[in-house]
């Protein structure tokens, strides 16, 4: 946590130093398992940067990966700064994805964009929200253990999506919706036809105001402090309540907001499984970025490089392999940041 | 005869030096009060000692062999015979008190308890400081938790025991207790190092006096050359004179209330009722664990009051949230500035501007008003490092308290002021300004509130002083003559 703003935290040092020590872990690690799968690490690695980044398409698709986990990886970085752990976001984003694919589908085909997509932006955000603040409710009224009860509303809400789906809006055996309204479908940015899709010009947007909103306002002092120190938000008349609820609520809308670049973006149209994974993924984005809003979006041009590296040098490796690289970088970085904190301590006891 | 510690250390912390070349001779049988400002280095020497913290260079004899450095660890140190009661408690909060004290001692594959609990029974009965051993830690006041740590390290027969601040947190009663019992080991051939900023204790209770002053040993003081000169004491661990205190005259008769408790029940405390009047300076006295935690919880609206009221300024707040009384003029110091009182990893400047509207800006910070407040309050207190971006973990004990004084006291428009232990565990020079902000707060109308343990800080601060005890309200003393009698009487319930 950079909680110091007035001049580089002492722990930005740390944090970066866990990222850089969990992205040579996992280089180390992807290697070794080259190594058994009886190919020259060097030329792999070398293969996935080359090939990734010289084909205009799979650089597009780095970043339709990253436009997603930012939002999911923001969403799960708010729980975390008011010392929560969001685990629902997949949930969310599902919920997003049901409500932009229902509300963009139920606008007449008339409906100009300056209309229908704030709609279809506010009901995927909205949608996401309202499970955010089920979970925050009875976590703070009914002591309700977030994890559990968002664990379990993912389970709930996909299955729901499900069941709405085949019930009213799937089509001739298909698992897809009716189309939303062509007002509501955001353009792709070329890239040799990749999926990105303007939904990235948002969520640069939102990771600079989440930035902003952090590092420079009261509601991002609030946040800090309620995570690092619940006893001394509460003695400065931080209602700890409030602050969670709110971040709760805002943390499913952003959660919500990742469905668009799924809905509006790309499909333009409800689909069953669309952008699955990438509210658990998010969790890793938001772990790697130490919940600092540019640290996340770094982590998830990562966490996208790997998932698109992966496909791209599959006659080489199996596409596992990158997959599992993303999580042991997660899990490296969420070791190494204790590591190096409780060894800072051990050097630091108290004078 | 030799002695029972000879050392000169050195230790630093990163950039920061905390000991060079600090000498510390304790001779055998005697008190060794060590003493110093707060930052000075004495917790870390001592911890040094007794090896819970490991020196960069020097050399260190323990009853008479010398001891690798760089080897000397807490299992080397007990088992050479050298105890340690720490500052802040070394207790694991969710363990009994018998687990703690068989943390780490109690050797072998099967842990048996009830000997040690009957030990530590009986050693708490003989030096007169009765615990529960199978009370949890957690539950326990500061004080009953250190009375604990206390009475373990004694029934561990320790050769050399160093207390760190022991009696910050005791009554004046229990304080001679302890003393009398320290000067009986003493007599006993048990070698005691106390440290100490309360120069009467170091009159009641030290044979030598060792003054440590930022990291070096400036002066020794022994009752062997005569009877120990606490001014010059005093003089050598602040390096200079203390300046002289303002005095702030008690309110009209008439003033109003600024703040008022009608039957207030919450928790442990039952049927408080009490009236601080604006420009009046209240003490709460009363040994630690009677209730004065829920009354600072009641006035600062942290816990809702099970009955009874509370007026702000004549203004009824008992249902109103923290921010809001703070809103109409509350200031609130809590009782522990590592757990509530600060943002331990946050800068100066964010803690003194945590919570604060009015310097923050009510939604966008202004980063150079937060500033601005911090430099102000910097100065106003001489907080060291005077530097905002330091962060708060880093800061001494004194300055720590500074930060949380500077912030509370700052508030406009302030109606009252409930500070928890304003001065516990705090330097000289720090207790002095800490003094004159509430004495301050005081002369510009506010009705402040001090509960601390320590009595003398009451009586030297406060014109009127009431006692609480087992949650009661039990009667009051106006500062002056023969208070601290009576009020002692009422403290332990002799009255």
């Amino acid at each position: 946590m950079s909680w110091a703003e007035l001049r580089p935290s002492p722990h930005l040092k740390r944090e970066l130093i866990a990222v850089v020590i969990a992205l040579l872990v996992s280089l180390a690690f992807g290697s070794v398992l080259m190594l058994v799968a009886g190919k020259a690490p060097g030329h792999v690695w070398s293969q996935m940067v080359l090939r990734t980044f010289g084909d205009e398409y799979l650089l597009g698709q780095v970043l339709y990966k990253a436009t997603g986990l930012a939002l999911t990886g923001l969403a799960v970085a708010l729980a975390l700064d008011v010392g929560l752990f969001n685990i629902g976001v997949e949930g969310q984003l599902v919920a997003g994805v049901l409500a932009s694919g229902v509300v963009g589908a139920a606008l007449p085909a008339t409906t100009p964009a300056v209309i229908a997509i704030p709609v279809c932006l506010l009901a995927a955000a909205g949608a996401g929200a309202l499970v955010g603040l089920v979970i925050g409710g009875v976590r703070i009224y009914r002591d309700a253990h977030e994890v559990i009860t968002s664990i379990m509303l993912n389970a709930s809400i996909t299955g729901l999506a499900l069941y709405i789906g085949n019930v009213a809006l799937f089509r001739g055996g298909s698992t897809r919706g009716p189309d939303i309204a062509p007002g509501a479908q955001l353009p792709q940015l070329g890239f040799g036809g990749s999926s990105v899709n303007a939904v990235l010009v948002l969520a640069v947007l939102v990771v600079a105001g989440m930035w902003w909103l952090r590092s420079r306002t009261t509601w991002g002092r609030a946040w800090l402090a309620v995570g690092a120190d619940p006893a001394a938000a509460r003695c400065a008349g931080i209602s700890i309540g409030r602050v969670q609820l709110l971040a709760m609520a805002g943390s499913g809308a952003l959660a919500g907001l990742a469905a668009t670049n799924f809905v509006l973006g790309h499909k333009h149209a409800f689909e069953e499984g669309l952008g699955r994974g990438t509210g658990l993924l998010g969790i890793s984005a938001a772990l790697l970025g130490r919940t600092h809003p540019i640290g996340v979006a770094l982590a998830t041009l990562v966490l996208g490089f790997l998932s698109v590296g992966g496909l791209a040098v599959a006659d080489e490796v199996p596409k596992e392999l990158t997959e599992m690289l993303q999580g042991v970088v997660v899990l490296a970085a969420a070791g190494a940041g204790p590591w190096l904190a409780r060894r800072e301590a051990l050097q630091a006891r108290a004078a | 005869m030799t002695a029972v510690i000879d050392t000169v250390l050195d230790k630093a912390y990163g950039a920061c030096v905390v000991l060079r070349g600090a000498t510390l001779a304790v001779r055998p049988g005697t008190v060794h009060a060590l003493v110093g400002e707060n930052g000075a280095g004495k917790s870390t020497l001592v911890k040094i000692l007794a090896g819970v913290v490991r020196a960069d260079r020097g050399t260190l004899s323990a009853f008479g062999h010398t001891v690798p450095l760089a080897s000397w660890d807490r299992a080397r140190a007990r088992a050479a015979g050298i105890g340690i009661v720490q500052q802040h408690g070394a207790s694991a909060p969710a363990l009994s008190v018998v687990e703690n004290a068989a943390l780490g001692v109690e050797g072998g594959p099967v842990l048996d308890l009830a000997p040690v609990a009957e030990q530590l029974a009986a050693t708490g009965a003989k030096v007169g400081l009765p615990i529960d051993p199978y009370a949890r830690v957690s539950t326990l006041s500061l004080g009953a938790a250190q009375r604990a740590e206390l009475v373990a390290a004694l029934r561990l027969g320790a050769r050399l025991l160093i207390l760190d601040e022991p009696t910050a947190v005791l009554a004046p009663v229990e304080v001679e207790g302890l003393l009398a019992r320290l000067r009986a080991l003493a007599a006993d051939g048990t070698s005691v190092v106390i440290v100490t900023h309360k120069l009467d204790e170091v009159r009641a209770v030290a044979d030598d006096v060792t003054v440590l002053r930022a990291g070096v040993t400036v002066a020794t003081f022994s009752t062997a050359d005569g009877p120990l000169d606490t001014s010059a004491i005093a003089r050598a661990m602040v390096g200079s004179d203390l300046p002289p205190t303002m005095t702030v005259s008690p309110p009209a008769e008439g003033a109003p209330v600024a703040l008022g408790l009608r039957g207030v029940s919450l928790g442990g405390l039952r049927d408080a009722t009490l009236d601080v009047r604006a420009g009046e300076l209240v003490g709460v006295a009363g040994v630690d664990g009677n209730g004065q935690r829920e009354l600072a919880l009641a006035v600062a609206g942290l816990e809702r009051v099970a009955r009874g009221t509370v007026m702000l300024g004549g203004r009824d707040v008992t249902r109103a949230s923290p921010a809001r009384r703070f809103a109409a003029g509350l200031a609130h110091v809590p009782e522990d500035r590592q757990h509530g009182g600060l943002l331990l990893e946050a800068s100066i400047a964010d803690n003194l501007a945590l919570g604060r509207a009015d310097v923050t800006g009510r939604f966008r910070v202004d980063r150079r008003r937060v500033l601005a407040h911090a430099r102000t309050q910097i100065e106003v207190l001489d907080i060291r490092p005077p530097d905002p971006a330091a962060i708060a973990r880093s800061l001494s004990g004194g300055n720590q308290q500074k930060v949380v004084i500077g912030r509370e006291l700052s508030r406009p428009g302030l109606v009252a002021v409930v500070a928890c232990q304003p001065t516990r565990g705090v330097d000289l020079g720090a207790v002095v300004r800490i003094h004159e902000r509430l004495r301050a707060a005081a002369f510009a109308g506010a009705g402040v509130l001090v509960i601390s343990a320590d009595l003398d800080e009451l009586l030297a601060l406060c014109h009127r002083i009431v006692v609480v005890l087992r949650g009661a309200i039990v009667g009051e003393h106006v500062a002056g003559a023969g208070a601290r009698a009576a009020l002692g009487a009422l403290m332990t319930g002799a009255a």
